[in-house]
Parts: C-alpha cells; sequence; structure tokens
C-alpha cells in the first residue's frame, strides 16, 4: 500500500507521507502483540513494555522506509514524549482508582460523623474526630503561614529589590523549601516542650509544625505572582501621586491576587496530607477534641496511619475511607483554587 | 492652575553612570514643549525627573535645580508623593489597571488616595475627565466593563482621562502615540491642543512632524558621542527649530542627514 503513495506521488508534495490512519494501525498492532505475547506466557509488565517498544520502533521504521528522515524522527520523539506522558498518568489515574475501589464501600454518613470513641471489636467508628482535627489544624496552619509568606513575598519583590537581606530572605527559603517534615514536626514539638510543658501534644503545635513547610511554598508563589504584575502599573500608580505602600495594596495585590490565592489553596493541599509532623505534635486520639489549644488531636492522615497499624479487617477499611476522603478534600481543594483563581483573573472584557 | 518649569544645570546619574548633563530650559506655561531625539539621549530621563518617577529605578539621582512656579522639586523636604500629584504623567505604552472597570480607571488617582467624595462628584470627574480626553461618547454606555477591554488607542486616552482626573499642574506625556495608529495618534494631538489651555504639557516623540504639529517650543537632545552623556543642544521656539535652527547638528537631525 505504501509503495503505490510513494511511486504514484514521487516528487510531489505528498511524497514520504504516512496515511492518516498509520498511527491507529501500528498501535492496534503493537497492542495485538502484547496481548499475544501475554497470552503466550510472559508478564502483563513485560507484555505492555513489548508493546510500547513495538510502536516505539515501528512507526519510526514505517517513516524511515518511506524515506522521511524528518517524519521519523518526530514520530519517535512524539511516540516518546507520550510515553513519558503515560509513565506519568498511569500511577496516579491507577492509586484514585485503587483508592476509590477500596474506600468507597466504607464510606457512610456513620462512618463520617462517628468518632472511635469507645469503639470496641465490630463496632460501627468513623472520622468524624480526624476530619474535625484536620480541619482546625490545616486552618491554624494557613492562618499562620499566609501572612507571613505574603508579606515576605511583598518584601522581596516591592522592597527588597536584590539587596543583601533580600537575598538571605531568598536562601533561607530555599532551604525551608527542603525540610523534611519530620524535623518541622520535631522542631514545633522540641519548641512547646521548651516553652510549656514537656509533656505537651496539641493540636496548635501540629499547626505550627504545618505552617513551617506551608510558609517557603507560600512565600515562593506569591513571589512569581507579584513579579508577574507589570512595572507599568506601578508606575502608572505613582505617576498619579500615590505611595508606594497604597500602591502595593490596591494595585498590585489585586493585580496578582488570583495567582496568590491559587497559590495559597495549594499550599494547603500540599500540607493537609502531612503525617509525621502531626503524628509527632498533635499526637491521636479516639475522642473528637475542637479544642486546637488543648490535649491531643486526631487529624485525618494520623488517623489512616493508625489505623492501617491496627492490621485488622476493619482497620484497613477505615484506612482506605480514611484516605478516600482525604483525597476529596484536596481534589475539592484544588477545583476551589482553579475556580478563586478564574474569578480573580483580570478581566478584559472581550 | 498651569505653572511653569525652569531646569538649571541639570545633570542625572543612573548609580555611577552620567546619563544627562547640564541642561537648562525654562517651560513655559500652559503651551506644549515637545522633546526630540535619537534613542538614548536622554529625553525621557529629563522627562521622568521633572516628576521624580527616575526615583523609581534604583540608583538613579539628580544633580542641579528643578523648579516649579519658584518652588524646588527636589529639597529635601519635598515629598516625591506631592509633586506626582502636581504633576501627572501619561506613559507610552497604554497601562490602565487591569483590575477596574473604565470608571474605577478614571477615579483611580482619586480613589487610590482614598478621597471621600460623594457619587454625583465622582459621576461628575469622571464624566469632565472622559469628555476632556475626547473618549466619552465612545464608552459612555459601558463605563463598568473593565478598561482592558478598550483598543489601545482608547486604552491610552482613558490613561490621559485618568492623569488629567487628578487636575495636574503639568501633564508629562513619553511618547503617548509610539503604539498607536495613525487615527488614534491624530485624536490624541487633537486633545493635546485642547488640553494645552488648561495645563502645561510636556511631550518626549520620535515623530518630527509630531513635533512640528503639536508643539509651542522644542528642545533638541543629542549625545556628544556613544557612552557620552546626553545634552540638550537646542531649545527654541518651534517655528524657528523646523525652519531655520541655530544649530547645524539640530537641522542635520530634523532634516534626517546625520553626522
Amino acid at each position: 500500500m505504501s509503495t503505490t503513495t510513494v511511486t504514484t506521488d514521487a516528487g510531489t508534495l505528498r511524497a514520504g507521507t504516512l496515511p492518516s490512519w498509520a498511527p491507529l494501525a501500528v498501535a492496534g498492532l503493537s497492542v495485538a502483540l502484547g496481548a499475544l505475547a501475554w497470552i503466550l506466557g510472559l508478564s502483563v509488565v513485560l507484555a505492555v513494555l513489548l508493546a510500547i517498544v513495538v510502536f516505539v520502533v515501528a512507526l519510526p521504521g514505517w517513516s524511515l522506509a518511506e524515506k522521511n528522515r524528518r517524519a521519523a524522527t518526530d514520530r519517535l520523539v512524539t511516540a516518546l514524549i507520550w510515553t513519558a506522558f503515560s509513565v506519568a498518568v498511569v500511577p496516579l489515574v491507577w492509586l484514585i482508582a485503587l483508592v476509590v475501589k477500596e474506600g468507597f464501600a466504607t464510606l457512610s454518613p456513620e462512618f463520617l460523623t462517628y468518632s472511635m470513641r469507645g469503639v470496641v471489636g465490630d463496632e460501627q467508628g468513623g472520622l468524624y474526630h480526624a476530619a474535625i482535627g484536620t480541619l482546625l489544624v490545616t486552618v491554624m496552619a494557613a492562618l499562620i503561614s499566609v501572612p507571613i509568606g505574603i508579606f515576605t513575598a511583598i518584601y522581596l519583590v516591592e522592597y527588597g529589590k536584590k539587596n543583601r537581606l533580600a537575598k538571605v530572605i531568598t536562601f533561607l527559603v530555599d532551604v525551608m523549601t527542603g525540610i523534611p517534615s519530620i524535623v518541622a514536626g520535631l522542631f514545633a514539638l522540641a519548641l512547646f516542650v521548651l516553652l510549656i510543658d514537656p509533656a505537651i501534644r496539641w493540636g496548635f503545635g501540629g499547626a505550627v509544625a504545618l505552617s513551617l513547610l506551608m510558609v517557603p511554598t507560600v512565600v515562593r508563589s506569591s513571589e512569581e505572582m507579584l513579579r508577574l504584575v507589570p512595572d507599568d502599573l506601578r508606575e502608572a500608580s505613582y505617576a498619579l501621586g500615590v505611595p508606594k505602600w497604597r500602591t502595593i495594596a490596591k494595585v498590585v495585590l489585586p493585580t496578582a491576587l488570583g495567582g496568590i490565592v491559587t497559590g495559597v489553596v495549594l499550599a494547603i493541599s500540599r500540607v493537609i496530607g502531612e503525617t509525621a509532623p502531626l503524628l509527632v505534635v498533635a499526637g491521636f486520639t479516639d475522642s473528637v477534641n475542637t479544642n486546637l489549644f488543648e490535649d491531643r488531636m486526631m487529624t485525618l492522615p494520623v488517623y489512616i496511619f493508625t489505623q492501617y497499624a491496627n492490621a485488622t479487617e476493619k482497620g484497613y477499611a477505615y484506612a482506605w475511607g480514611g484516605a478516600l476522603v482525604l483525597i476529596i478534600i484536596v481534589m475539592v481543594l484544588n477545583l476551589a483554587a482553579r475556580l478563586i483563581g478564574k474569578i480573580f483573573a483580570p478581566k478584559t472584557g472581550r | 492652575m498651569a505653572k511653569s518649569i525652569e531646569i538649571s544645570d541639570l545633570d542625572i546619574y543612573y548609580g555611577d553612570f552620567l546619563a544627562v548633563q547640564g541642561v537648562n530650559m525654562s517651560i513655559k506655561a500652559r503651551s506644549v514643549t515637545a522633546f526630540i531625539g535619537p534613542s538614548g539621549c536622554g529625553k525621557s530621563t529629563v522627562l521622568r525627573s521633572l516628576n521624580r518617577m527616575h526615583e523609581v529605578i534604583p540608583g538613579a539621582r539628580v544633580e542641579g535645580k528643578i523648579a516649579i512656579a519658584g518652588q524646588s522639586l527636589y529639597d529635601s523636604a519635598v515629598d516625591p508623593v506631592s509633586v506626582r500629584r502636581m504633576i501627572g504623567m501619561v506613559f507610552q505604552r497604554p497601562n490602565p489597571f487591569p483590575t477596574m472597570s473604565i470608571y474605577e480607571n478614571v477615579l483611580a488617582g482619586n480613589r487610590l488616595n482614598s478621597k471621600k467624595m460623594k457619587k454625583s462628584e465622582a459621576d461628575d470627574i469622571v464624566e469632565r475627565s472622559l469628555k476632556g480626553a475626547n473618549l466619552w461618547n465612545e464608552v459612555k454606555d459601558r463605563l463598568t466593563k473593565p478598561g482592558m477591554g478598550l483598543s489601545g488607542g482608547q486604552q491610552q486616552r482613558l490613561c490621559i482621562a485618568r492623569a488629567i482626573a487628578v487636575e495636574p499642574q503639568v501633564l508629562l506625556m513619553d511618547e503617548p502615540c509610539s503604539a498607536l495608529d495613525p487615527i488614534s495618534t491624530s485624536a490624541i494631538e487633537d486633545l493635546i491642543h485642547e488640553l494645552k489651555s488648561d495645563y502645561t504639557i510636556v511631550i518626549v516623540t520620535h515623530n518630527m512632524q509630531q513635533a512640528a504639529r503639536v508643539s509651542d517650543e522644542t528642545g533638541f537632545f543629542n549625545l556628544k558621542a556613544a557612552g557620552q552623556p546626553g545634552h540638550l543642544v537646542e531649545f527654541n521656539s518651534t517655528q524657528k527649530m523646523f525652519a531655520n535652527p541655530d544649530n547645524e547638528a539640530t537641522e542635520a537631525y530634523i532634516s534626517g542627514r546625520f553626522g
């Protein structure tokens, strides 16, 4: 089939091109070969690998056979990029599918509204106490880190202007980004043990540990957003006789608001799943505690961890259910971030 | 309310680099003064020093004297913010505030300084400024729409409306038409003619015909050589400047011959 195209179209603009169904045909062939290999006893992983290799070799090979080197290179790179993309996405989809499959059965009104207080044996328990704890600790962490982060970013962009202090701050923020979360937790614990009480375990400590992890993310994202605000706007405002602080508050921040809010929400969804620092500072408990400043406080990640550690059938089910709830919360937060970003984005009116 | 400006022995530095040297001129009230000259000769720098906008760039400083109606702009007791309230500026690229509507953009100078005013008063200012900028008829039905939705020429006139809404004494324009098509340019030139009766206007332009059309007096800036500071070569009435300039370099530049 291809040879006829070449002989009739040789020298024309269509010389050396593959028919439009070529990628689909080669994909079908690769899948068929992989399936055959699997039936013949190859393991699933190897069969999939075989199919990918066949596709990546066959399609550019066909193009090369048509004497079109440029198209062959293009096909090869395109195939490699799609492979890399799948390698990145497949585990993600797999993870979500697995959590939904395992956790969906556990979800029930009781699971969402009961705590684990006095739950023995096969009695119904829930994650209400952990959800409340996660909510309170995360909101507190955001309350601590958002002002610090945004004000730091404002200093770096509007006042620092590459002076020595700004460079030092930028460097320290970069270092902070790399702090292992357990270290943040131990730091918060040590801080409150030294300051208040050697046996202290409280939700506020967890919030402090989480805000240590959040601040660098908030600084970084807000800094980028503030830098995106064109200097033209600042100059326009100065030229109207507006002082610098008002320019920042009324022109720069509103212009960058969408991006900053998105960055903050993404930072929240990044720390909401942290386990280690909360395990260390907030501790764990079976009962509902709504006071951040007193007693241990359960959080979702710690709940998942302890239920899993119970190693009972009920415990595994609760752990999967908790994981599903946590993923749903993170997804809702991400969607909210996108929505907020859209709402606050400067409008063009066109 | 328009005021005159006296510039004497003005040197402008960016860090250690002397960008403009020894400028002396007097800008008359209620007239249009044009700055012309090749790129990099310091026209915009001088213009920006007139309302202390060059201070936005780190390391920029000024030596010499600039006085508006007898008051020096660079006394240590002078607040740059109050200088800018007196001397408005329109930039090369239209820069309406993207978060604000057309209405809010015009009022930005008042609102950002949180001046209290009644709704009727605010409406008056918006209508007067937009009429002053020849934009009222085009936008009166969509004042609540974002300013970024206007065309480039309309945006530039919106920026002019925003600048005159705070009733400055002097209006500085830094190549206000360089990003605009001939029709918008002509609209803005007409506007400059009208504004002349109330404001002192200083305009930087690369367009010689524009300088000839709109200005009463013209200053020609040039570089002695690459890397040397820019300086004012000639300052004269526009008529004389374009018909019979005193300086040979001016004539060479205006007639398109260099060297």
